[in-house]
């Protein structure tokens, strides 16, 4: 029977079916970090089990850490006393743990794929929805509650029925200024944040495939944002160049072994999805969105759309814009920005600081814009550095926090104030997802650059014309 | 972690007809620094119930005493977002048992089940019958009956039957959990395990 890409990692991982029930499927690496995890090892020690595969299970500290002075103890008692417990916890089960400081820490998406943790073919899970992520290298990856990261430290199994397939097909050449985040918030503004619930999603065409291992990340990230489990990617020559050499990955002859099983791992001709979806990438700007949820976003050109056409959410849509103080109708072009947030486990990789850098290249950062730049790993810290982005940012008026999830979930005290707008470069713009009263307007590294350089909302392309100056 | 039977509920709801709940509406973020999993109720739709200096915001239902019950209804698309569990826990340590709504995000929906707390998935027309009748009567009752997969609004006699797999509901019934399940099937999973290379 022909397969999909999907069918193939799911069904070689399950242990077993139970009658009219979920599957039981056996989970390759398991990532830990402190919010999700204190309860799932409380639950542990009142069973007095152990953690059944600590050589599966790696641990990092990211949702809550401070992106300054790290080397200093962490001020906020809460999250000290989380920390404390991830690190001990790690250290009881044998868990390897990269904590504040350490050269591998980073936001959990990040270092996965950094240090070949990520594998194509492998099932992986953490406590965390964006952990789709790691889709990219055509693994099957998604995110899990604490009841479910208890299971996985346990058993390395999770009961899950399978989720329907549907394939988001993309060809065509992207236009100036579109960047992977653009194609990844244009699709979740044509579907809602619920139009792939139940789905899992194969993404496919040239758009995809022309993208760099970080674009397919980025995309893959956001595969949550329509709601989908995960989604993911037929690895291919770019991926297998980017796992060879890095730590966890396999060496040798089970390397050979793993490219033999890799090289199998597409979708058949003639498989069947549940649903499939087609979209033309030449059709694509810039996106930004305007609302609470990342389904409310639309070219950066274009106008707020109606309340009419919201249906029966009319009244929430209402509250959203309300919320946001924008009238239907509205240009976001020459809206003010407050802050600019660049960072999270969407767009904190070494490439969105690449574009970022070279739009700002010359500019000044505007005067009353707050700007968090935020690595997404000191792996991607050093990268900025070593490739000199850093001379130029600072050139540029900006400066350089230190690794973690940040202003994207404000777990910290990088929280944008109530009222304000911040242009951020990360997955959600629930209500107070970034401070309570924080009004998020998501957008790619490019657009956030250009935000942060003229103080108000601009099409990246009219910088990228007149860029002569230096 | 077992946790309580269900089996039939009767009470009345408390409504929230606003589309796309997500899990930061449900606890922010901030409130998410426990290493133990009680007392996150205080903070169920922590923005939306108080003011910044903590005062309770009148107009929100959890504030209004006309409105109780241990099942709480929502618009379309509930819980979607963050995957956080402490969600489901606020849902739970708040007073609630069941929720009901005519679609849940996936990891809410498992959240939910893993602990004890029944999301009951119905057709949008249903939905809009069980948001009127509480509106004519805060107090109207409803009955979610898991044995017989149904739920009904007790003044209308309207009913409706709801989805639930055969395993889960085995599950609910005898407040079993997924780990008491695998821990039984660990001979399986290190055969299984042996043949996965690392």
């Amino acid at each position: 029977m022909r397969k999909t890409l999907f069918d193939k990692v799911w069904d070689s991982h399950v242990v077993r079916r139970v009658e009219n029930g979920p599957d039981v499927l056996f989970i390759d690496r398991h990532l830990v970090h402190e919010v999700t995890s204190p309860v799932a090892f409380l639950g542990l020690k009142s069973r007095n089990i152990p953690v059944l595969y600590p050589e599966r299970t790696f641990a990092t500290a990211d949702h809550k850490t401070p992106t300054r002075n790290q080397q200093l103890p962490v001020a906020d008692p809460l999250s000290a006393n989380q920390l404390k417990a991830l690190e001990e916890n790690a250290g009881r089960h044998g868990i390897p743990y990269w904590g504040l400081g350490h050269e591998k820490n980073g936001i959990v998406h990040v270092i996965g794929p950094e240090n070949g943790i990520t594998l194509p073919g492998a099932t992986i899970v953490c406590g965390d929805s964006h952990t789709s992520t790691h889709g990219a290298f055509g693994a099957i990856a998604f995110g899990i509650g604490t009841s479910e990261v208890e299971m996985v430290l346990a058993t390395q199994c999770i009961m899950q029925p399978k989720p329907k397939r549907m394939r988001i097909t993309i060809d065509g050449k992207l236009n100036q200024a579109v960047t992977p985040k653009d194609v990844a918030l244009f699709i979740i503004s044509s579907l809602s944040t619920s139009g792939a619930t139940g789905y899992f999603v194969e993404y496919a065409g040239e758009v995809f495939e022309n993208m760099t291992m970080e674009g397919r990340m980025t995309v893959c990230n956001l595969s949550i944002e329509m709601g989908a489990r995960g989604g993911m990617m037929a690895p291919d020559e770019k991926t297998f160049a980017y796992v060879k050499g890095r730590e966890f990955a396999p060496k040798g002859a089970d390397w050979d072994n793993a490219m033999a099983y890799w090289s199998t791992l597409h979708t058949d001709t003639d498989a069947v999805f549940d649903k499939e979806l087609i979209f033309d990438g030449a059709a694509i700007e810039p996106m930004i969105t305007y609302g609470t949820n990342p389904g409310m976003g639309m070219g950066i050109s274009g106008a707020i759309p109606s309340s009419e056409n919201a249906g029966s959410g009319k009244a929430t849509y209402q509250k959203s814009l309300a919320y946001m103080d924008f009238n239907e109708g509205d240009s976001m072009l020459g809206k003010k920005v407050d802050f600019v947030f660049l960072g999270s486990c969407t767009n904190g990789r070494i490439e969105d600081f690449r574009a970022f850098t070279d739009l700002v290249r010359g500019r000044k950062k505007a005067p009353h814009v707050t700007a968090w730049l935020v690595p997404g790993s000191h792996k991607v810290d050093a990268a900025i550095r070593s490739e000199g982005l850093l001379d130029v940012l600072q050139e540029a008026g900006f400066e350089l926090r230190e690794p973690g999830c940040s202003a994207c979930l404000a777990m910290n005290d990088d929280k944008i104030p109530a009222g304000k707008y911040a242009v951020s470069t990360s997955n959600r713009n629930f209500e107070g997802r970034q401070g309570p009263g924080a009004r998020t307007l998501l957008a790619s590294p490019l657009v956030a650059a250009a935000a942060a350089v003229t103080g108000e909302v601009t099409d990246p392309r009219k910088l990228m014309q007149t860029q002569t100056i230096s | 972690m077992a946790y309580d039977k269900f089996n039939t509920l009767r009470s009345s709801a408390v409504p929230l007809p606003i589309e796309n709940v997500d899990t930061d509406q449900i606890i922010p973020a901030r409130f998410l620094k426990a290493t133990e999993r009680t007392g996150f109720g205080d903070n169920l739709f922590r923005d939306w119930r108080y003011n910044p200096d903590n005062s309770p915001k009148p107009h929100f239902v959890l504030n209004n005493p006309l409105y109780s019950g241990k099942i709480l209804v929502g618009g379309k698309n509930f819980g979607s977002g963050s995957s956080r569990e402490h969600a489901a826990w606020a849902v739970y340590d708040y007073g609630f048992r069941c929720v009901i709504s005519s679609f849940f995000a996936d990891i809410f929906r498992n959240n939910c089940l893993n602990i004890g707390v029944l999301p009951v998935q119905v057709s949008p027309e249903f939905l809009q019958q069980i948001f009127e009748a509480i509106e004519k009567d805060p107090q109207t009752e409803l009955e979610v009956n898991l044995p017989e997969q149904t739920v009904e609004i007790m003044a209308t006699g309207a009913r409706e039957p709801f989805d639930i797999n055969g395993y889960k509901k085995e599950n609910m019934l005898n407040g079993f959990d997924d780990i008491d399940y695998l821990l039984n099937m660990k001979a399986e999973i290190s055969d299984f395990a042996a043949q996965t290379p690392l």
